[in-house]
């Protein structure tokens, strides 16, 4: 089943400052199944998370169609409305980043069962599972019921992950998740997107060592322009 | 130009369209249209003379635009909002609209009580048991985060901070269905400033309020906004989801906003 197809996306950054054009990638095509996982290659400065950011809509295309097969039909992301991307940024389409957006006064534990409130989950229900994602990502006991804000970069990653990954999305996009996490965090991330492949989730994911997620790969797109050509270097993180 | 929406079937809240307002020879406002959905937080973001603040008024019916129409989808609430008269905009401004000023001399009777301030709303809307009036303006200095010790304060003897809570309590205190708020942390210390937004924060997240914040400071509208309208010379130049609009501006001048900001 057919969760994303990407035709001809085009991608670059008007600099008016400079009167300046800044082309980021051109003309990407792909499609992406249910459970599917896809790695994004490329050196830095190739367009990866530009992409990412592209299909979540916090960039603007310049051109091409991001089909989204959502609950509520056919909808092309590049296009839709805003309401409706709001919409699709609640319910079925998640981002994952290295970094939380902690907010004044809100708990950890609260953070975290935000999603699945919004999502119309009974309270006490979304708090219990709440706590067990911050158990599982390794969140001392002690601070869930304090506030991120002032938690070590670390630690808030970690709420960062119990907060993305508690309500299974139809498409889910990594932005290097795994970047400075601990390996029993790392391990509980590997494990939790393996569970929502199997459910079903798509997931395309940028990932600095992608050997943390190898046994999830099914496919990979080299973003780099005539990749071919590039030289083959072993100590350059692709 | 984006797609009509596809998903969400519900109607917007508030729409503007065309709304055009001229002084002598200053163009306010030039053609401005919006739409913001149920519980949506719109934020419009531009400099001094960008006409957000006349806007502003203009969806608080204080000021009458040259043309341009103005419709609220709620019960009891028909046509172009522009063409009421003082009374039935009077009462639609009282019960369904509330809105926070930058300066609370506008908002509020800076020497009768705080708690009478936040009562005086419900009065025009009929109220008169007196037990009624002080529970619910209670309520609403308390959902304002307001200290409940200091009610009968005059808001002359608070602080700007303490000020702006009081209008808040007195704007939410009808549950309004939108609430305008003409940049309301300005002028207050940072850290005030924090606290402040983080009560309205925590205030459009339980009651669901639809809100529109004009403020020149990026900050404030990144916190508070789903969407982002950017205007300058009477002019909207740009608009999309918050994050969108702040990543990736697609205006010379909205990046020239957003690279000033610190």
């Amino acid at each position: 089943m057919t969760v994303l197809d990407v035709r001809g996306l085009t991608k670059g950054f008007t600099m008016h400052h400079l009167g300046t054009q800044m082309g980021a990638f051109e003309d990407i095509s792909f499609a992406l199944q249910a459970g599917e996982f896809l790695l994004l290659k490329g050196k830095n400065g190739a367009g990866k998370s530009t992409l990412l950011r592209t299909l979540y809509r916090s960039y603007l295309s310049q051109g091409g169609e991001i089909l989204f097969h959502s609950d509520h039909g056919v909808i092309d992301l590049a296009r839709a409305a805003d309401v409706d991307v709001s919409f699709l940024r609640r319910t079925e389409i998640g981002f994952v980043t290295q970094f939380l957006t902690a907010r004044p006064r809100v708990s950890a534990q609260d953070l975290v069962a935000e999603p699945l409130r919004l999502a119309g989950q009974e309270p006490t229900e979304a708090l219990r599972a709440a706590r067990h994602w911050l158990y599982t990502f390794g969140v001392k006991e002690e601070l869930w019921a304090a506030y991120p804000t002032t938690f070590s970069g670390g630690e808030q990653q970690k709420v960062n992950l119990a907060r993305a990954l508690i309500l299974p999305q139809r498409l889910l996009l990594l932005d290097e998740p795994t970047a400075s996490l601990d390996v029993h965090a790392r391990a509980a991330l590997v494990e939790r997107l393996g569970e929502l492949k199997a459910q079903g989730t798509a997931m395309i994911g940028v990932f600095h060592h992608p050997g943390d997620v190898a046994a999830l790969i099914d496919r990979e797109i080299d973003l780099t322009p005539n990749a071919f050509q590039d030289e083959d270097r072993k100590d350059v993180a692709i | 130009m984006m797609d009509a929406p596809q998903i969400v079937k519900t109607r917007p809240l508030l729409i503007a369209r065309n709304v055009s307002k001229r002084y002598g020879a200053v163009q306010a406002l030039q053609d401005v249209s919006a739409s913001v959905y149920p519980g949506e937080v719109l934020g419009i973001v531009g400099e001094s003379g960008s006409g957000k603040s006349t806007f502003l008024r203009c969806l608080n019916l204080e000021e009458d635009p040259d043309h341009g129409s103005y419709t609220l989808d709620l019960p009891d609430v028909q046509g172009n909002l522009f063409d009421l008269d003082r009374y039935a905009r009077r009462m639609l401004c009282a019960t369904r609209i509330g809105i926070v000023y930058q300066n609370p001399h506008l908002g509020l009777l800076m020497k009768h009580s705080s708690s009478g301030n936040v009562a005086e709303r419900l009065l025009i809307a009929g109220e008169r048991r007196f037990g009624v009036l002080r529970e619910k303006a209670r309520d609403a200095l308390d959902a304002s985060e307001f200290p409940l010790d200091r009610m009968d304060a005059p808001p002359i003897e608070l602080s700007g901070g303490m000020q702006q809570r009081v209008q808040l309590a007195k704007a939410i205190a009808l549950e309004p269905a939108l609430l305008l708020l003409d940049e309301p942390t300005t002028g207050l210390d940072v850290s005030v400033q924090a606290l402040v937004l983080d009560t309205l924060k925590k205030l459009q997240q339980e009651r669901k309020i639809t809100m529109v914040i004009v403020s020149h400071d990026l900050g404030v509208i990144r916190t508070l906004s789903d969407r982002v309208m950017v205007m300058k010379g009477g002019q909207v130049v740009e608009e999309g989801l918050a994050d969108q609009v702040f990543q990736d501006p697609q205006h010379a001048y909205t990046q020239q906003l957003v690279h000033a900001k610190l």
